[in-house]
């Protein structure tokens, strides 16, 4: 079968996973007063189409900050003011001021379900087959299963398309940079990368490494020749794309800061609905305010970590779904226990290590068994915290089991990643993101 | 540690699970009248003595399936009663909560595992199975086909029906005689027959392949009915198997003096020529030609308007159809011209055996047949056409052809059936998905002499596109919505009975042009 139909074959599975999905419950659903992160996106829609944009992050009679207050950076300000005015077109009861608060409706819903299909399809599906198709190895059969596995990984269509959310966006635009880094249109990687900067903050966590990568670039360029004028182009394309999404903020100095007073709020807590992070687990103040959501940029085996969230959404079953699916179809397709050979998996550094005392090892078999254990383990956790009743003294047993859990495989990889890393030789086009 | 599956076995399961994975995930999609309809029937038969199977009438959805399907819905009915108890009250009606919706969409995605099976055994009935590589190998495609297929996924698990288990039965009934195991062919249709009466429709092709192939033991070497070979033993135990099958599910209502009452359940002609829906047969290009031929004789001023018999068709559970111009049609009708329609193959068949393909063809034709002439006919019955040509468009680059032009058309004719806003980009995705699929598959494997479509079905297939598109998208924002809100239904009717009137004449030239075998046919 030709390429073309294969790759609409996969994109088709994928658009009819996500909107499957979507039939069901969202955040906050039926939950007044507060509502959820779904009746958060309908407010920030309202509250932009109504009120003047120096009003948009201040507290004021209009603005209730306490009630789903903006804080994502303006590019989602300005996404969320596109589909009020769709909104607005289809029924304006849906976003007007204060009397919309905790709206709900079918229609309601097919409309906000339909403005996640719509960025999804825009910006995250043709960059994922850009990417496959570009960077990853193999046959062109194999490039269409990568494909159809990233666009069927439960996490993000869980939490886009059930939970609700715009991830889609701010992963896509990602993923669109490190496709321009990878292709060598520096510039237009910068564009988008500081595009996805400007429309969720938590993409700083990803801002690190492209920093370092282009400036490494410029580094080797020369920095009194070439490597500089390549540094100047990039710090005006991410200056100017700064500027341009805050100019109707920039006119006061009280604005910006503003802004970034809602973006970074210090005054919240450190644990956010009981998440799965070093802090969670190790009661360590290192960083402040980490939320679900990074966890879709981790990445992983990751549909485990959000259950507790899920449940509460009402999205057990679209999770158990989507998560065997996935699992199914990554083992079926990527045969990925059968390539799972030391040399493939790239554990020479932990090879060298263990070499000494433990030269029998043999790594690829205990990867391969650790899989199918914490396989076990993550079933068996989704079961009790379905099925059973925590003990009276430990009500929020699960959810730690849960987030202890996570963290584990977590920091296992990102000691993985950062071996193979480390022990990547010299290639021109390779920037591995960690997803 | 048990044997490795092999390629093929290993893509079957991948393929299964995939799409029973999509099914769970619909679970929570609209569901039609037809979801109530069930929890009827498990209510009543679960409640209720069986003497009163058949009379009750709490709802209005009494049990118009024949004796065996009951017994199916009895046997469910007592699982269902650890999901919920309440559903299998009778007066219960519409109840619908998460775990009856639960429950029943579950019995449908099981119930298909009769469905998987079939599909293997069909797949290994293909005459040849080689490929380059595995997506381009015959019974790859014929899997995707059939457990993917569109009208199914959408008809069973969204509209709410068990079609797929029902289908499964027919299909192995097919499978198994491809593989001359005819006594159990013939049980099994007994058996289909007892839980759907529908399928009256392909009884004639198997009444005629069955006495012609099997009870005729030899045929002559020109291909002709050797008269002698006449095998009575045959016969009778045929006449067993099939009457066993009807006295386990009638018995028990012949012994109670029920028939007549199940009769009329079973068949109620109360009902008018076309559903509120007309399916894409012939009576809906009759009835368009009636309402054009009204409007012009008026228009030219050859009918007087005020003696024009009023010709209604307004929607609603009961049509009484009486038509303006052309005359009206009665139920004798339909039936006279349904077998009309069906006896040339059936004849073909007798004459002309061409062993279990040429029983295929027929058994396809008298589905289309009574498809296209029968009297209240339901869209969802070209399934049953579709489904087994699939067996035949992965053999054969003239049934492709047919099967693309009647499954494509047939299947956009599904699309009223969910006219829910929700349901609309998921009818669109799926569709895409099986019409990608089935053109480019089939058009690899056919690759060698040329186009498998000619430019003029091409663009009658391309010309659903823009139908859609105004049907759905445009004609709801105009003044005519309010005024005329069947007119998108009657446009998609009558462009879809175009194709599948086309499909018919293509099939039987097929069937009365394909070269038989004249060699000795043994069928022992």
């Amino acid at each position: 079968m030709e390429n073309w139909s294969l790759i609409s074959l996969c994109v088709l599975l994928g658009l009819t996973s996500r909107w499957a999905v979507s039939f069901h419950s969202y955040s906050g659903a039926g939950k007044p007063p507060i509502f959820g992160d779904y009746e958060a996106q309908r407010h920030w829609q309202e509250v932009t189409y109504n009120l003047p944009v120096h009003e948009w992050y201040f507290n004021n009679t209009n603005n209730d900050l306490n009630y789903w207050g903006l804080d994502y950076p303006p590019l989602t300000a300005y996404h969320s003011l596109v589909c009020a005015y769709v909104a607005k077109l289809l029924n304006p009861e849906w976003v007007e001021l204060h009397a919309s608060r905790g709206y709900e409706s079918h229609s309601h819903k097919l409309f906000m379900r339909a403005t996640v299909l719509f960025t999804d399809i825009l910006i995250y599906i043709p960059a994922v087959l850009l990417y496959c198709f570009y960077f990853c190895d193999g046959s062109s059969k194999q490039k269409v299963a990568t494909a159809l596995c990233i666009l069927l990984y439960p996490g993000l269509i869980l939490i886009d398309y059930g939970h609700f959310q715009y991830n889609s966006v701010s992963l896509g635009l990602a993923l669109w940079g490190t496709l321009g880094l990878g292709l060598g249109w520096d510039l237009f990687g910068c564009l988008a990368f500081t595009l996805t900067l400007n429309y969720k903050q938590m993409e700083l966590y990803h801002s690190l490494p492209f920093f370092c990568y282009l400036l490494g670039k410029c580094i080797k360029q020369g920095l009194t020749g070439r490597g500089f004028f390549h540094l100047v182009k990039i710090s005006m394309t991410v200056l100017v794309t700064f500027a341009l999404c805050w100019m109707p903020f920039l006119s006061d100095p009280k604005q910006p800061l503003q802004v970034l007073h809602r973006l970074f709020p210090v005054g919240r807590g450190l644990f956010e609905d009981k998440v799965a992070n070093t802090w969670c687990s190790l009661n360590y103040i290192s960083s402040y305010h980490v939320c679900e959501t990074h966890l879709i940029i981790a990445g992983g085996h990751s549909g485990i970590i959000m259950l507790p969230l899920l449940l509460k959404d009402g999205l057990l079953l679209p999770y158990v779904v989507t998560s065997l699916a996935f699992l199914f179809l990554s083992l079926y397709l990527l045969s990925a226990l059968e390539r799972s050979t030391e040399e493939e998996l790239r554990l020479g550094l932990y090879r060298k290590h263990t070499q000494h005392w433990l030269p029998k090892l043999n790594l690829s078999r205990i990867i391969k068994w650790k899989f199918w254990f914490s396989l076990v383990a993550m079933a068996a956790l989704s079961f009790t915290s379905v099925w059973l009743k925590p003990p009276a003294k430990l009500p929020d047993l699960f959810p730690v089991l849960v987030s202890v859990l996570s963290f584990l495989h977590f920091l296992g990889f990102i000691i993985y990643f950062n071996q193979v890393q480390l022990m990547e030789p010299q290639r021109k086009k390779s920037l591995k993101k960690t997803n | 540690m048990a044997a490795p599956m092999t390629n093929d076995q290993s893509c079957f399961f991948a393929l299964a699970l995939g799409v029973s994975f999509l099914k769970c995930l619909l679970i929570n999609a609209y569901h039609s009248t037809d979801f109530e309809v069930h929890r009827n029937w498990l209510a009543l038969t679960h409640s209720l003595p069986v003497p009163q199977w058949y009379y009750e009438a709490t709802s209005e959805w009494t049990l118009d399936y024949p004796p065996l399907f009951a017994w199916f819905e009895y046997g469910l009915s007592h699982i269902a009663w650890f999901f919920d108890k309440e559903m299998l009250v009778v007066q219960n009606l519409n109840y619908a909560s998460p775990a009856t919706i639960l429950f029943q969409r579950l019995s449908v995605i099981v119930a298909d595992v009769v469905f998987f099976y079939a599909v293997k055994e069909c797949c290994k009935c293909l005459r040849e199975d080689k490929g380059k590589d595995l997506l381009g190998k015959p019974s790859f495609i014929l899997t995707v086909l059939l457990l993917w297929n569109f009208g199914l996924l959408i008809v069973d698990h969204i509209h709410f029906q068990y079609n797929g288990f029902l289908f499964g039965v027919l299909l192995l009934s097919i499978a198994r005689h491809f593989q001359n195991r005819h006594f159990e062919g013939a049980l099994l249709f007994s058996v289909l027959f007892n839980l759907k009466h529908i399928y009256l429709y392909i009884a004639p092709a198997y009444g005629i392949y069955l006495l012609r192939c099997f009870c005729f033991t030899q045929s002559n070497a020109d291909g002709s009915l050797q008269w002698r070979s006449f095998s009575v033993v045959r016969l009778v135990t045929l006449g067993t198997i099939v009457l066993s099958t009807f006295a386990v599910s009638f018995g028990p209502f012949i012994a109670l003096g029920q028939l007549p009452q199940v009769l009329s359940r079973l068949f109620p002609f109360k009902r008018g020529l076309c559903h509120a829906y007309w399916a894409p047969n012939i009576w809906a290009l009759y009835n368009i030609a009636d309402k054009a031929f009204s409007i012009l004789g008026v228009k030219f001023k050859l009918l007087d308007i005020n003696k024009l018999p009023k010709a209604s068709m307004t929607g609603g559970l009961v049509q009484e159809f009486q038509h303006s111009v052309l005359p009206s049609v009665s139920p004798l009708a339909t039936l006279v011209c349904t077998l009309l329609s069906i006896l040339p193959a059936l004849f073909r068949i007798w004459h002309r055996p061409n062993g279990a393909r040429g029983f295929l063809r027929c058994l396809v034709i008298c589905a289309l047949g009574s498809f296209m002439f029968g009297w209240h006919v339901h869209e969802k019955a070209i399934l049953m056409a579709i489904l087994p040509l699939s067996l035949l468009a992965v053999e054969s680059r003239e049934e492709a052809r047919i099967f693309l032009i009647l499954s494509i058309t047939g299947h956009y004719s599904l699309f009223p059936l969910l006219f829910t806003t929700q349901e609309l980009p998921i009818k669109i995705f799926l569709m895409l998905l099986f019409t990608i699929f089935s053109l480019t598959s089939l058009k690899t494997l056919f690759r060698k002499g040329g186009a498998l479509l000619n430019p003029l079905e091409a663009t009658y297939l391309l010309g659903l596109i823009p139908l859609e598109l105004i049907c759905e998208f445009v004609y709801p924002l105009t003044v005519w919505q309010k005024t005329f809100p069947f007119l998108p239904l009657m446009l998609t009717s009558v462009y879809c009975a175009l194709g599948v009137t086309y499909a018919f004449i293509r099939l039987y030239i097929s069937l009365l042009t394909c070269s038989d075998n004249t060699k000795k046919i043994k069928t022992q």
